[in-house]
């Protein structure tokens, strides 16, 4: 095994810590990332020659020590501040606990997800600091130019700079939102994944299955917080069905015509763990609890015919009165028609089209033409399915629209 | 990617680890699965009994054998496993290195297969996924 991807292991591993711990050494989460990538550096260069250090991930943050406190001699910049940090390095840090990492791990996370940042700015710097990812990694799973991603960070960093903002676990009273925010951009880098936006890929799984080490990373360090095992929950469960996603040629296949067989039974398992473990904190299910309970109700039918809609069609209601969204509204309708019919599920989605919240979302006509469809009304359905065709943007997603366009005769 | 780090270990290993302090044995080992599970890629492991426990059943002549375990002349006892689900072989190779073990215990890294790695029109990988679906055979969770 090369050097380098020895390297690339452990700063997978240690990255978070190693970020959080000198973000919270030198009070710059800027300065903490440069003199990271200096030992990492450093590590390329001197480890095939001296052997690899018994810990790898305390030898890095010591020589990014030493490194930042080069740099604020060469700038004459050692006040009193840096003095101080100089002393405590040359007092030999001893082995901080795992705990102190663990409280920088969830700093950082803070941080990267502060409200200050737009969302953007929030998913870039989070894959980044927290994921230790590359630019380049980020840009590709993101599908931005490299440019525009490096600079989307340099101006996240620079913005938490200009706010003040404090590298700490927010307090109690702004808690809650704060952590709805975390789970926020998580639930977003896994939708990114699940179910691509843009682009040739109907699935990037990748980007799916960083989303859900994060958020695994999150569920332990708060685990008093149910919603945070149930977004693990919810991403397990909907992960457990990429492998029966796609077909051979990559174009999507559909909930109903899935092959259950391909299901990870072994991540459904753990989804439904983690589930239990939200459930069994006695909080209530929120929004995350109920689309992962969702979830659980079409991972637990052997067959599509077997899923329970009247509980999902529940469910949705639930989570729509929790947390009003016309795309809730949409899936409740899909839930309906399977429960009770098209003709009523047809009724809600013409209200919902009515409404306008969801012009331009191509799941609308597309959601519309498989109701009509099924009541037989094949001229309105072709229509709705060339509509939802000209509106997506994913390139496997606008030809399976255009097959049942045609299949409308 | 999922890897399996298959543990195995020899007698004399196994001899020189009952002289240690089973207490500690036990802190290392969960201090270890701690990181694991706390870098959200642990999906599963256990232990083994000893291996005089078990029983071999082998193939070699006409008729399977059934002895009584360890394996004979086989030096090396499997006695645990763990699933982890990482990026790639490198990372985990790298939290392998990282287990608490000593002299005379190895790890074998190897990639677990999953449905992309079987031809999807083969009558018996579509028997099997129908039973995967029906949940026969699974481990509960």
């Amino acid at each position: 095994m090369s050097a380098s991807a020895e390297v690339a292991a452990i700063w997978r591993i240690e990255s978070a810590r190693i970020v959080g711990g000198l973000t919270r050494w030198c009070g710059d989460l800027d300065l903490a990332e440069d003199l990271a990538q200096e030992a990492v550096a450093e590590a390329l260069e001197q480890w095939p020659a001296s052997g690899r250090p018994a810990n790898p991930g305390a030898w890095l943050m010591t020589v990014a020590k030493r490194r930042g406190i080069d740099g604020f001699r060469r700038r004459e910049r050692l006040d009193e501040r840096h003095a101080l940090l100089a002393g405590e390095l040359r007092i030999e840090p001893a082995q901080r606990e795992a705990d102190e990492l663990d409280d920088d791990v969830l700093r950082l996370i803070f941080t990267a997800c502060h409200p200050v940042l737009a969302r953007e700015a929030q998913v870039a710097l989070t894959l980044r600091v927290v994921g230790g990812l590359t630019s380049e990694e980020i840009a590709r799973a993101l599908l931005v130019p490299t440019a525009t991603l490096q600079q989307r960070i340099v101006r996240a960093k620079k913005t938490l700079g200009a706010a003040a903002v404090p590298f700490a676990v927010p307090g109690p009273e702004e808690f809650r939102a704060r952590l709805g925010t975390v789970l926020s951009v998580l639930y977003l880098v896994y939708n990114e994944g699940y179910a691509a936006t843009a682009g040739g890929d109907w699935m990037r799984p990748e980007l799916a299955r960083e989303a859900l080490r994060l958020a695994r990373i999150v569920a332990q360090l708060l685990p008093r917080e149910p919603e945070a095992h149930a977004l693990v929950a919810l991403m397990e469960l909907q992960s457990s069905r990429f492998g029966a996603r796609t077909a051979p040629g990559g174009e999507p296949i559909l909930l109903a015509d899935q092959d259950r067989g391909r299901w990870d039974r072994a991540q459904i398992g753990r989804g439904l763990a983690a589930l239990e473990r939200a459930d069994a904190l006695g909080r209530g299910r929120g929004a995350y609890g109920l689309q992962a309970a969702i979830a659980a109700c079409h991972a637990s039918a052997a067959r599509f015919e077997d899923t329970d809609w009247h509980r999902i069609v529940l469910l949705y209601e639930a989570l729509g009165n929790l947390a009003p969204s016309p795309v809730v509204d949409l899936n409740r309708a899909v839930a309906v028609s399977m429960a009770t019919g098209p003709a009523t599920a047809l009724q809600l989605v013409d209200e919902l089209a009515a409404s306008g919240s969801l012009r331009g979302y191509h799941l609308l006509p597309s959601v519309r033409g498989e109701l009509l469809a099924q009541l037989g009304r094949s001229d309105e359905a072709r229509a709705a399915f060339e509509e939802a065709a000209h509106l997506t943007g994913n390139d496997r997603e606008r030809s399976v629209l255009l097959g049942k366009a045609a299949a409308q005769g | 990617m999922k890897y399996m780090l298959i543990m195995r270990t020899t007698d004399e290993a196994l001899a020189a680890s009952a002289e240690l302090d089973f207490e500690q044995i036990i802190a290392d080992m969960g201090r270890y699965n701690e990181s694991m599970i706390n870098a959200g890629v642990l999906a599963g492991g256990d232990g083994l009994t000893p291996a005089e426990e078990g029983v071999v059943v082998d193939f070699t002549a006409d008729a399977p054998i059934v002895t009584d375990g360890p394996y004979g002349e086989t030096k090396e006892l499997f006695n645990g496993f763990w699933i982890l689900d990482v990026k790639d072989q490198a990372e985990a190779v790298e939290w392998a290195k990282r287990a608490p073990l000593g002299a005379g215990d190895k790890l074998e890294v190897r990639r677990i297969t999953g449905v992309e790695d079987f031809p999807a029109d083969n009558e018996w990988i579509q028997k099997e996924a129908e039973w995967r679906a029906a949940g026969e055979g699974e481990p509960k969770a």
